[in-house]
């Protein structure tokens, strides 16, 4: 099994679940398919939704949610 | 007390824009700032400058601890809220008080009677000010909506009472849609505001908004004529000018009247702005809800009037009385401003935070740009999409459509896309030049109209 990062494609602030209240998208160990919404980036107050473009499984998030993400930083791991 | 530092709570544009205001009193400013604003420009030309947390407005902007223990530590006597943010919290108005400072807006109370729609609408009603026909107040359930929605007629409007900048509305045009969607309403208004309370308002079709600067001090109010402000997109104005060439005099009249009784009624204090509907076709203006801060738009009142709005809410929060009579208040001229944003008119409005490559400014008699922009700027991607306005004044609405004309060729933004293309295709729309336009009428705009957009954008690419 390899193991990718996957960078972010937008600069803003990452959210891992669709409102506080709610369960996250994925946990670390959740199978991933491709198109699966992985999170959410904030960019000037509009929600974008972070899909999959790998399927595996999601090994680790490298960055806590509700923290400022730059485009091109790692966001997660994938084992495919 | 007159306010000897003042702190700004807020950022951008209009933390520039106060900032400029504070220091022509002579009064010392302390810019809040967050890590992604550090090398902004209102922190550049402040006379101090306190970071107050990351990024992510939620811990910076919008965490009131933090922003009261670094106004306290700086020695501000005062706090400006500017507008969006905390500017109508009322537990951060309360926060301010209570550490011995003074909030730049009205008291705690007023802005949780106003800022409360509902309580709003029963105030307006008690001044005798017109309001758009609806429920008495919030709606305990779907049953007393239906027989609210009965009364006022189809189609209605559901709206959150802790509702604002158009968010948290809902049309429906029959009782079906009424009970599918007033549940999902409540759900979202709680999960949005924290308050599912609810309530409803007659859609009024064909409608333009318009709304009335006022000052108080707490006792008497005056007001600066109105602005209209019809076209926008998503609810959010992008155009707006000062007067309302809609309005004959007597209408005006009337109008500018009943914003200063609603605000004489509960002893407004500070710059604050009542927006009403307005159908032109019944000659008839409703109230509906009521702004307790600064607005975005205020440029083009200080244009037609001469009067600098940041500057007299300082004043009045220091403790002095409204000085201007409203005789003093005269109509002049036509204004108008555009609002210039990050985003690409082509890919429907996409934000597009970067870095300013290029930036030339016009300049000249009439015209005013008020942004914090400068050439390689940073535009950060954690707040909303406004880089700048531009406001243009002239004798009548014919010759401020001219220098708008002429100061957007003159506007140079590089380096992002902005909305400066979508402005100039529509100064060539002849609607908007004859002036007629209603709140839906920039969506419909943007919807028919793609080769102009696409246009719009070529130019924003450069």
């Amino acid at each position: 099994m390899a193991t990718t990062q996957v960078p972010c494609p937008l600069p803003g602030t990452f959210y891992r679940r669709p409102s506080p209240d709610q369960p996250a998208f994925k946990n670390e160990g959740d199978p991933v398919a491709v198109g699966d919404t992985i999170g959410l980036i904030e960019v000037m107050k509009t929600f974008n939704e972070v899909k999959a473009e790998i399927a595996g499984t999601l090994k680790a998030f490298l960055v806590e949610d509700e923290e400022a993400v730059m485009a091109g930083q790692p966001l997660y791991e994938i084992d495919a | 007390m007159p306010i000897g530092r003042l702190f700004i709570a807020n950022r951008g544009e209009i933390a520039y824009r106060i900032g400029r205001a504070a220091r022509a009193m002579g009064i010392e400013t302390v810019q809040a700032f967050s890590k992604a604003d550090a090398d902004s420009l209102p922190v550049r030309h402040a006379d101090h400058a306190r970071l107050i947390g990351p990024p992510q407005a939620a811990k910076s902007y919008l965490a009131i601890p933090a922003l009261i223990e670094a106004a306290k530590d700086a020695g501000a006597d005062a706090v400006h809220p500017g507008y969006g943010f905390l500017a109508e919290n009322a537990a951060f108005a309360e926060a301010v008080e209570e550490a011995g400072m003074i909030f730049v807006g009205p008291s705690p109370a007023t802005i949780r009677l106003m800022g409360d729609k509902a309580s709003a609408r029963a105030a307006a009603k008690a001044a005798g000010v017109p309001t758009v026909p609806g429920s008495p107040g919030r709606l305990e359930d779907l049953e007393a909506a239906r027989a609210a929605a009965e009364t006022i007629g189809y189609p209605v409007m559901i709206k959150a009472a802790a509702g604002g900048g158009g968010r948290g509305i809902r049309i429906v045009k029959d009782e079906t849609e009424l009970a599918t969607q007033f549940p999902l309403a409540h759900a979202e208004a709680k999960a949005a505001f924290g308050d599912g309370g609810l309530y409803l308002e007659a859609f009024i079709t064909n409608a333009r908004h318009v709304e009335v600067q006022i000052l108080g001090d707490g006792e008497r109010a005056i007001h600066l004529f109105e602005r209209e402000c019809s076209l926008q997109r998503r609810r959010q104005k992008v155009w707006e000018e000062a007067p309302a060439s809609c309005l004959d005099a007597p209408t005006r009249a009337a109008l500018c009247a009943s914003a200063v009784a609603l605000a004489e009624r509960v002893a407004y204090r500070g710059a604050g702005t009542l927006e009403y509907l307005y159908d032109a076709t019944r000659q008839a203006f409703y109230f509906i809800e009521m702004n307790t801060r600064i607005q975005v738009e205020h440029p083009v009142s200080e244009m037609i009037t001469g009067v600098d709005l940041v500057q007299a809410m300082i004043e009045i929060a220091g403790g002095g009385r409204l000085e201007l009579q409203q005789s003093d208040v005269k109509l002049k001229g036509h204004a108008i401003e555009v609002r210039l944003n990050a985003e690409d008119p082509a890919r429907g409005f996409l934000p597009s935070p970067g870095t300013i490559t290029r930036l030339i400014v016009p300049e000249g008699q009439g015209i005013r740009f008020d942004s914090h922009l400068f050439e390689g700027y940073t535009i950060p991607p954690f707040y909303d999409s406004l880089l700048g306005k531009l406001i243009v004044h002239g004798d009548d609405r014919a010759a401020a459509l001219r220098r708008l004309e002429a100061a957007l060729a003159g506007l140079v933004i590089e380096g992002v896309p902005t909305t400066r293309g979508l402005h100039a295709a529509l100064l060539a729309a002849p609607d908007v030049r004859g002036g007629r336009f209603d709140t839906g009428y920039l969506e419909r705009w943007l919807a028919a109209e793609p080769s102009r957009l696409a246009a719009a954008t070529e130019e924003a690419i450069q």
